[in-house]
């Protein structure tokens, strides 16, 4: 049998393209390139201060992260009785005001933007999303303080969670659930949409104003007439 | 493909901006953001602090408010209480929990939180504390009643209280109450002895994290409520979003809060009112998905271009088009 020589000028089938990493890796740089997940210049529209509140929440969002973590580690023995564990503690809820300003902002910007048009809707639903379980996990902050607003809130809100049988498996009453729900379940989750909504605004890209659509094209579809 | 029958769309939004751009250094702007909201954390919680009001303790409660800890008692003996009659998750009671028109979502969810609240915040307790032969005799005959006995002299009881001045046991008419006046009794002086604290909580562990029972217990009596009234924390106060003392609270939970303020849902006489819980539920999930999914609700979504706030944003760029287009 004689061996037939590959032709030079064709070129070589990737030997490991059909690999899940090598897709998976094809795929995530071919949708966000190094220019677009860190990118150095930004539409010359992007001049308002509005811009602004995205990072700010995100850099509250930092702030919060940290400052939970020496609370859930210490415990409410230290931030109870202590002047550092109180100090922590209002470092903590004046990190979670500030978020909840900043996100507001943000989301009310975007909204005067329309920021959903040009293919942009999943960043808008990611952005809402992660503002509801924002609030899922701030709620959960007030049920595991171990005072006297945790014993009136998680008191109240049973009977809003019951009424239509939440309360049955999500016990507000149970400081252990809430615990685990407010210092890693739920922060996974906003971490995760939240990084799932920033990825989204690389890869889309900051929504043009009204009138300047026709400057931004993009994906080129073949339709058949 | 064949080009006569092919035409090509272009869509935009995959953030390839063909105009104009400018720098933009989102590194160094994350890395300003982080210092200013750091230094305004730390500045806001050196000005303000926080608040941090102390849980309530049984023993509070029965030393303040003896009366109504003893109610409350004798309320969930009789099995009258809030607990007691609440329904779903904590116990079975026909026709309890709220409902969206034909739909009780909370007994369909069942009983999953079983509470006896006689035994678990009452007898038990009792028993582990109880070190007098009166209330061990009370007890022993509190066991040994059957449950329509022990329910004839607690309600009895229960009523008894509710009619006395104050609603001071003491003043109770005589009756026959059976051993509830003891136990009532011995309840509030174990209570008030900050004996009971651990027995209700942890229900005879070492170990807990779940504080049903004890805030279970706590919510039949109205000292919570009292001192949350107090506080400006209660359903129709916009309680939802308020705070201990002067602190701003959930303040994102206005609109949830808003529904509990207006009719028909603050009057619990009438149907909505009774099922408020449950009605304002729903309604809040079909705003969330209003809001969720607002890039596809035409008029929403329209807003922004009718009321052009977007001008303000995009001032600049709009001046910029303007001067191109004068001096064209």
């Amino acid at each position: 049998m004689t061996a037939i020589a590959p032709d030079p000028t064709v070129p070589a089938a990737d030997p490991d393209s059909e690999q899940w990493t090598a897709k998976l890796r094809n795929r995530f740089f071919g949708t966000l390139p190094p220019e677009k997940l860190l990118p150095d210049r930004q539409p010359s529209y992007v001049t308002s201060w509005i811009y602004v509140f995205g990072v700010l929440t995100i850099a509250a969002l930092v702030v919060i992260v940290a400052s939970g973590i020496v609370l859930a580690f210490e415990g409410p023995q230290w931030y109870h009785v202590s002047g550092v564990g109180h100090f922590v503690n209002s470092l903590h809820l004046w990190s979670v005001e500030l978020f909840f300003f900043f996100m507001v902002v943000h989301l009310w910007g975007k909204f005067w933007m329309a920021a959903w048009r040009g293919r942009r809707a999943m960043t808008w639903i990611s952005g809402a999303i992660a503002f509801l379980a924002s609030i899922g996990t701030a709620f959960t902050g007030y049920l595991v303080q171990t005072n006297f607003d945790s014993q009136w809130i998680s008191a109240e809100a049973r009977d809003g969670l019951n009424s239509v049988g939440i309360g049955a498996w999500f016990n507000v009453l149970n400081v252990g659930q809430m615990l685990l729900a407010h210092v890693a379940a739920l922060p996974l989750i906003v971490g995760i949409i939240v990084v799932w909504h920033v990825l989204l605004v690389r890869h889309r890209g900051v929504v043009p104003p009204f009138g300047a659509e026709h400057l931004e094209t993009a994906d080129v579809e073949e339709a058949r007439s | 493909m064949s080009s006569a029958t092919a035409s090509r769309r272009i869509r935009s939004g995959d953030g390839q901006w063909r105009g104009p751009t400018r720098p933009y250094d989102i590194a160094k702007e994350f890395v300003i953001a982080l210092v200013v909201v750091s230094l305004l954390s730390i500045g806001l919680a050196a000005l303000f602090s926080s608040p941090d009001e102390k849980a309530i303790t049984l023993r509070e409660w029965a030393t303040n408010a003896p009366n109504d800890f003893s109610a409350t008692v004798a309320a969930e003996l009789a099995g009258t209480s809030g607990t007691a009659t609440y329904g779903a998750p904590y116990v079975d009671v026909a026709d309890a929990g709220q409902k969206i028109g034909p739909v009780n979502l909370q007994k369909w969810a069942g009983v999953r939180i079983p509470v006896d609240s006689a035994k678990q915040f009452v007898v038990d307790p009792l028993t582990a504390v109880s070190g007098d032969g009166e209330t061990k005799d009370a007890l022993a005959a509190w066991t040994a009643a059957p449950t329509d006995q022990q329910q004839g002299w607690a309600s009895a009881y229960a009523d008894a209280i509710a009619a006395a001045p104050d609603g001071d046991p003491a003043q109770a008419e005589a009756g026959d109450y059976g051993p509830v006046p003891v136990l009532t009794a011995s309840m509030l002086s174990a209570a008030q002895r900050g004996g009971l604290d651990g027995p209700v909580a942890l229900g005879g562990l070492f170990y807990q994290t779940d504080y049903t029972t004890s805030v279970l217990f706590l919510a039949d009596g109205t000292y919570l409520e009292d001192k949350a009234v107090e506080q400006h924390l209660g359903g129709g106060q916009w309680g939802m979003m308020n705070e201990t003392g002067s602190y701003p609270g959930q303040a994102w939970l206005w609109l949830y809060s808003f529904w509990y303020q207006i009719k028909p849902f603050n009057d619990e006489e009438n149907t909505y009112g009774a099922n408020a819980d449950a009605l304002i539920w729903a309604i809040m999930m079909l705003l969330t998905l209003g809001f969720v999914f607002i890039p596809f609700i035409p008029g929403v979504r329209d807003l922004p271009r009718w009321i052009p706030v977007h001008r303000l944003v995009w001032k600049r760029y709009y001046a910029q088009q303007e001067g191109t287009r004068v001096r064209r």
